[in-house]
């Protein structure tokens, strides 16, 4: 074996056998998952305890309204975390008063006057416990869609005429390119993959050329680097462990590759495949949800598992529309470009100082264009065609995590090949910037190294 | 013939000048120490030696040629501040370094037996470097230094650190390499084992050679006619015997004899001298008094010390 490879295998080898390597290798699809799960399913936890809220109808005179006269009883439904009691016989202060003994965790005052409110109007909500964004909505969205239809209602508009007044539009976005083939549009899916692609280049670069720093920083406290480099070259030595770190991501990233594909296909079978023919099912009843509150609740309930394994099943449909291997070959080589432009950099920084704290103010100028890259990706995502995500695709500082972004989307391959370019001759640009501070840095002790001093080093 | 050859290195930092037109001679087969006081340039040479830093200007050679790149693969050198990686097993380790100087893995492995059975650390091989004492470490790092059996050897202040005992094995050690035929370049400041051990030294002062070649012949050089005189009898009779041609450096009364170092005028020979006393006090002991390594060292350092200092 050669020098290098020699290097690149010790540095390989010694950080796979790590067991926070394995552990985050076996658990990173999972967690990265969870990130995504947890949130949504931790609001669900919370909201799991039933408010109960009094209603409370009054009158011009601010007296309660009887049952039969209540024009607001039922009008808001109930759901399943929130459920609505309308009193007939409470008057306003004295239910305000019984703050210690009603059990009610919040009151909701409603004025007959509103029926007849102008363009805008408020609605009192006593609360114990602050209500949530959701409650919020749903009190005063059910309250406007009555009142819309009670003043069409009043005007003699027929119910079949309300009912069909509102219109609902989801947007078909269609390739032109495909026409006349209409496939599925994919759109969504390639937003998620191109954002995640670009955030986990963006989350590699970081830890991995951390990595980098620490090793060479280690070997530089431990003294061993004098003996290395009586050996091999400082250039060999450096571009060993960047190289040998790079296949620990570069395994990384395929094993969680491989892992995520296991485990959607496992849950696919398992979990989504038999209650999909009854999610289709579940389409036709929906407008039973909006008529009958009580009986949609119950069918929402029960339709959740079928949502999500439609959901899942879409998801998995479009996938196959998207370019994968595109994405993968796109994601290995900016991975790889963006990860020596940084790694080589990371390097320098590790060789020029004597320990950890000293390498804040030299990690400042590499961590800013990361940031702006991340910044400019979540715009990217957004609109992968604007100009600022075209330029920012092109400047090799920021192109490998914005084009990410972007590559789902068919770039012009002029742009394409312009950025790949860039970024090659960047990196090598770097490197030999780095191999020069490395040089002499690494057999440098004890001396408070600044900008002026490395730029000493690099025209040496 | 010489091993190594270093002719006119000139090494320049960007405010000072580690070494000025330094030439070093290494006979193969020899052990050739390197000495001067600290921050002379003995690790700056060193590490020119080893192709760590390029010099400035003058020319290097090895084996009656110029020095190769691929040359280090025949030196072995164990640097002033030794380490090793702390989380690496010890064995998997020396395996590593071995395989970098350029040998195969099955043939690194044959010697490192041999070495760790001679050294009595078998019992470590898989223990992280971490877990073993400074001293170990310094024994285990001494054999990776040796393992390839280079013909170059480059002991950077190599007894520092050791204790007496590991001291020892070390002297024993280098004494041995030189017998199997190695050539052997280290830096001290120790000159006690500059007499043991060196046949050659170069002495670096201000980044200059001020002082080299055979230790003998130098020790022999800066001997000044001086003699040291053991007797029993009168101590006055026998300064006035001398006297005008020999000053007295030293007199100690000890519990049964006397004994006086003199420095002798040229003219006077030591069989002049003894004819001179032996009839007036009986003589125990006679020896005349060569300067030891530290003598000389300090001599010459301090001599050039005082001269203009030394400017750019």
């Amino acid at each position: 074996m050669n020098k290098i490879g020699l290097i690149i295998w010790r540095e390989y080898l010694t950080r796979v056998r790590k067991k926070s390597f394995i552990i985050m290798t076996l658990i990173g699809p999972v967690l990265f998952a969870a990130l995504i799960i947890l949130p949504g399913w931790f609001a669900t936890m919370e909201d799991k305890d039933v408010r109960e809220i009094a209603v409370v109808e009054y009158d011009a005179n601010g007296q309660p309204v009887p049952d039969s006269l209540q024009f607001f009883r039922e009008v808001i439904p109930n759901k399943e975390n929130i459920r609505f009691t309308y009193l007939s016989s409470a008057r306003l202060p004295d239910i305000l008063k019984l703050y210690e003994a009603a059990h009610y965790d919040g009151v909701l005052f409603l004025s007959q006057g509103l029926i007849s409110a102008g363009r805008e109007t408020s609605v009192e909500l006593y609360y114990r416990k602050t209500p949530s964004m959701g409650m919020e909505v749903h009190i005063s969205k059910s309250l406007e869609k009555f009142l819309f239809d009670n003043k069409l209602r009043v005007k003699n508009i027929p119910p079949e005429v309300i009912n069909s007044l509102e219109t609902k539009i989801n947007l078909t976005r269609i390739n032109w390119k495909n026409w006349p083939n209409q496939k599925e549009d994919t759109t969504d899916v390639k937003r998620g993959l191109g954002y995640a692609a670009g955030f986990l280049i963006y989350f590699f670069i970081f830890m991995f050329g951390a990595q980098v720093m620490r090793g060479v920083l280690e070997e530089k406290t431990n003294r061993i680097v004098e003996v290395i480099v009586s050996s091999v070259k400082p250039f060999q030595l450096m571009m060993g462990k960047i190289i040998g770190i790079g296949l620990i991501g570069l395994t990384q990233f395929v094993a969680w590759l491989i892992l995520t594909f296991g485990i959607s296909t496992v849950a696919q079978t398992v979990f989504f495949q038999p209650s999909a023919k009854a999610a289709t099912e579940i389409t036709a009843p929906s407008d039973i949800m909006n008529s009958n509150p009580v009986v949609g609740q119950a069918v929402a309930e029960s339709g959740d598992r079928e949502e999500m394994a439609l959901a899942f099943n879409g998801f998995m449909k479009k996938m196959k529309e998207v370019n994968i291997f595109l994405i993968i070959g796109a994601f290995l080589f900016y991975f790889l470009g963006g990860y020596i432009l940084y790694g080589s950099l990371f390097a320098a920084i590790g060789a020029a100082v004597d320990n950890e704290t000293d390498t804040q103010q030299f990690m400042f100028p590499i961590t800013v264009p990361l940031i702006i890259g991340i910044i400019v990706m979540i715009n990217a995502f957004l609109n992968p065609s604007g100009k600022m995500a075209v330029i920012f695709s092109i400047i090799p500082l920021t192109s490998p995590i914005v084009m990410m972004a972007r590559i789902p989307f068919e770039v012009p391959p002029l742009q394409l090949l312009l950025s790949a370019v860039l970024l090659i001759v960047t990196f090598l640009g770097t490197t030999w910037l780095a191999a020069k501070i490395y040089r002499t840095g690494i057999l440098m002790y004890g001396k408070k190294v600044n900008y002026a001093e490395l730029w000493k080093w690099i025209k040496y | 013939m010489y091993l190594f050859t270093a002719r006119d290195i000139v090494k320049r930092y960007t405010n000072h000048l580690a070494l000025d037109r330094v030439t070093v001679n290494v006979p193969e087969g020899s052990v050739y120490g390197l000495l001067g006081p600290n921050g002379a340039g003995k690790t700056t040479l060193l590490r020119i030696i080893n192709q760590i830093s390029m010099p400035d200007e003058g020319e290097l050679f090895f084996m009656g040629r110029k020095f190769q790149p691929d040359d280090v693969a025949h030196i072995g050198y164990l640097p002033e501040e030794r380490g090793l990686y702390k989380k690496m097993k010890v064995g998997e380790q020396a395996l590593y370094l071995a395989q970098l100087k350029g040998m195969s893995k099955a043939e690194a492995m044959k010697r490192l037996k041999h070495w760790f059975t001679k050294f009595e650390i078998q019992a470590w091989w898989n223990k992280k470097v971490e877990e073993l004492s400074k001293g170990m470490q310094q024994k285990v790092q001494f054999v990776t230094t040796i393992i390839h059996e280079p013909r170059l050897l480059i002991f950077d202040e190599p007894f520092s650190g050791f204790d007496p005992i590991n001291t020892n094995m070390l002297k024993n050690e280098i004494l041995e390499l030189k017998k199997k035929g190695s050539t052997i370049i280290f830096s001290t400041h120790d000159m006690g084992s500059v007499e043991e051990l060196c046949d050659y030294i170069t002495l670096i002062n201000k980044s200059k050679t001020i002082l080299e070649g055979d230790v003998h012949n130098i020790r022999m050089e800066y001997k000044s006619n001086t003699f040291e005189i053991g007797f029993n009898g009168d101590a006055e009779v026998v300064k006035s015997q001398l006297n005008g041609r020999c000053q007295l450096v030293e007199q100690v009364e000890e519990r049964d004899h006397t004994r006086i170092k003199i420095k002798a005028d040229r003219s006077l020979s030591g069989n002049d001298m003894l004819n001179l006393i032996l009839p007036v006090v009986s003589v125990t002991s006679f020896n005349e008094v060569i300067p030891t390594m530290n003598d000389i060292f300090i001599h010459v350092v301090e001599a050039q010390n005082q001269q203009k200092p030394n400017v750019l």
